[in-house]
């Protein structure tokens, strides 16, 4: 029985460890490992177009974190005083958002963004006054991106946010308010320390998500690439030792990103989330 | 309690995305399915079933999905169950925590590069360099049907080690000592009590991994090279190669249906069979 848990945990680990590896291979080639170098990475930082999608993959996901948790937080605490009807709705859209997959998001963002822009961009130009210059241009890019990977997120960040408010101690609130504490501080001193490390826990999972993501990316960062955007045109044209250093760049920032979450949520001190529990 | 206005303003930036972001498009596909190709590549408008009467033209993406699918499913349930028994029953309490946790990692990271990963290993520089050395010859193992399926195993077993484990720790340790004081063998309580407990976690699995390798695109695109296609590679060439907007809509709709047909017919089954819910957080 150990024994198999050892292998299945090979089975997952390994070809994590080999990339990790082969980013610190000296030699070319992937079959041998020829010496510890860490030119690939040099490689890769003077590498413009690499850089240029790292640096839109870090706008684009750090823009959905923030509109992620900032929403999805205002939306769980709206969603307390929500009941019947509407929430059934609001519920099954969440479940929508969050199962739908990333590829039918892309197309149906992709098509409904371009027909929109088809619409809106000639009366833009018609309506934009002659002295402020060019009229602007709906395009696909880093708008669009922000859009469609905020969408799954805020869903995200909801479901946690709602978990860690159906497990607080709702006698505090009572509390509160029966020591004449307006609503607003109820809120600041009592409700967001509390659910705070979800919230935060939200931030970071949309960050990674955002930063990870290839197929949605794929259909409506229109001229922009991302990372894993670039990641895959470059497989495409061959498998070449940057792309290891690429990947245990990534595979690190997602890591250490998830092992804060995970303590946030389960962590040592704090109340367990009813629903959440993973223990 | 909340105001009226307080609520609305919680509530209104998140109902203003889903609808914009969500429902909007979604309800555009659903429209531009009935439509047809502009010369150019495209959409006219029209209403016409002639994109669905179509549909048989992608039949072999639909065949490698709906058998590549369910056979991925299955395999990953063989590879989890064990594992899951694992960490729910004979880990110790105190170890418990961190295999877990370094069960559901993985899946958070990019698929992207670790799929990446099995380029590397199955490829001709790989295994089959190894297999060479030890004398097997002439071994090909990327592009091909099992590299996909190891793919879809790889990436995958996450999503169902979870609900399983997640049954198979809340079951009663009590109805095991019964089974046994009642003279069962350890083979047979496992069969007559764990198993059919752990049922609904296997269940939640099955459908959770089901419903995302139905639009998978990434595996296939990168483990089958282009010889082992789903129903999202046909979408991936549909929209951005060939730009046929309408019949693309129309794949993406048959895909959302069977979805759907899916997880209702797996409702169904729940709520028939017991009165236990998994709610499953994924993190």
């Amino acid at each position: 029985m150990r024994a198999y848990a050892i292998v299945v945990y090979l089975f997952l680990y390994v070809p994590i460890g080999i990339i990790v590896l082969f980013s610190f291979n000296a030699g070319r080639h992937a079959s041998s490992f020829q010496g510890f170098s860490v030119k690939w990475y040099g490689k890769l930082l003077s590498n413009p177009f690499a850089m240029d999608a790292l640096t839109t993959s870090l706008i684009v996901a750090s823009t959905t974190a923030v509109l992620a948790s900032l929403f999805g937080t205002m939306a769980a605490l709206g969603l307390q005083g929500v009941h019947g009807r509407w929430r059934a709705l609001y519920d099954a859209v969440i479940y929508i958002a969050i199962m739908v997959p990333g590829i039918v998001i892309g197309i149906a963002t992709l098509i409904a963004l371009v027909t929109v822009f088809n619409f809106a961009n000639p009366v833009i130009l018609a309506l934009w006054p002659q002295a402020f210059g060019a009229a602007p241009k709906l395009n696909l890019g880093v708008g669009s991106l922000i859009a469609a990977h905020t969408l799954f997120t805020m869903a995200l960040v909801i479901v946690i946010v709602r978990s860690r408010l159906a497990g607080m101690d709702r006698a505090l609130i009572e509390a509160s308010a029966d020591l004449y504490a307006p609503p607003v501080r109820t809120f600041w001193q009592i409700t967001m320390p509390q659910i705070f490390p979800a919230v935060l826990a939200g931030f970071l999972l949309s960050f990674t998500f955002s930063f990870d993501d290839f197929i949605i990316a794929f259909f409506v960062a229109g001229a922009e690439t991302t990372l894993p955007v670039y990641v895959f045109s470059s497989i495409r044209r061959g498998v070449t030792p940057e792309i290891n250093a690429i990947g245990t760049l990534v595979l690190t920032t997602s890591l250490v990103l998830l092992i804060v979450a995970q303590f946030l949520l389960h962590g040592r001190g704090t109340r367990r989330p009813r629903g959440a529990s993973n223990d | 309690m909340q105001s009226y206005s307080t609520r609305l303003f919680l509530l209104a930036p998140a109902t203003v995305w889903f609808a914009a972001m969500l429902v909007l498009p979604l309800i555009v596909v659903f429209v531009f399915s009935f439509g047809e190709r502009a010369a150019a590549g495209g959409y006219v408008p029209a209403l016409t079933l002639a994109q669905y009467a179509n549909l048989p033209a992608r039949f072999t993406a639909f065949k490698n999905t709906m058998t590549l699918a369910p056979l991925g499913t299955l395999a990953a349930l063989i590879v989890a169950y064990p594992l899951a028994y694992f960490l729910a029953v004979r880990a110790s309490p105190k170890w418990r925590t961190i295999l877990l946790v370094m069960v559901i990692v993985p899946f958070w990271t990019s698929i992207l590069i670790r799929t990446y990963a099995w380029i590397f290993i199955l490829g001709g520089r790989g295994i089959p360099n190894l297999l060479d050395m030890i004398g097997i010859e002439g071994v090909r193992l990327i592009n091909t049907p099992l590299a996909v399926l190891v793919g879809i195993i790889y990436g995958y077993l996450p999503l169902m080690v979870f609900p399983i484990y997640v049954s198979l720790e809340k079951l009663d340790k009590r109805l095991l000592e019964a089974s046994a004081d009642l003279g069962a063998r350890p083979w047979r309580s496992f069969l007559q009590v764990t198993l059919p407990l752990s049922l609904p976690g296997m269940a939640t699995g099955c459908m959770l991994v089901f419903i995302l390798l139905m639009g998978e695109f990434l595996i296939p695109a990168m483990l089958g090279g282009g010889k082992v296609f789903f129903v999202g590679n046909a979408l991936v060439d549909l929209f951005l190669q060939s730009r046929n907007w309408a019949y693309g809509s129309a794949v993406a709709t048959t895909l959302v249906v069977v979805m759907l047909v899916t997880v209702t017919l797996y409702m169904r089954l729940m709520s028939r069979g017991a009165n236990q819910r998994d709610d499953v957080g994924i993190f």
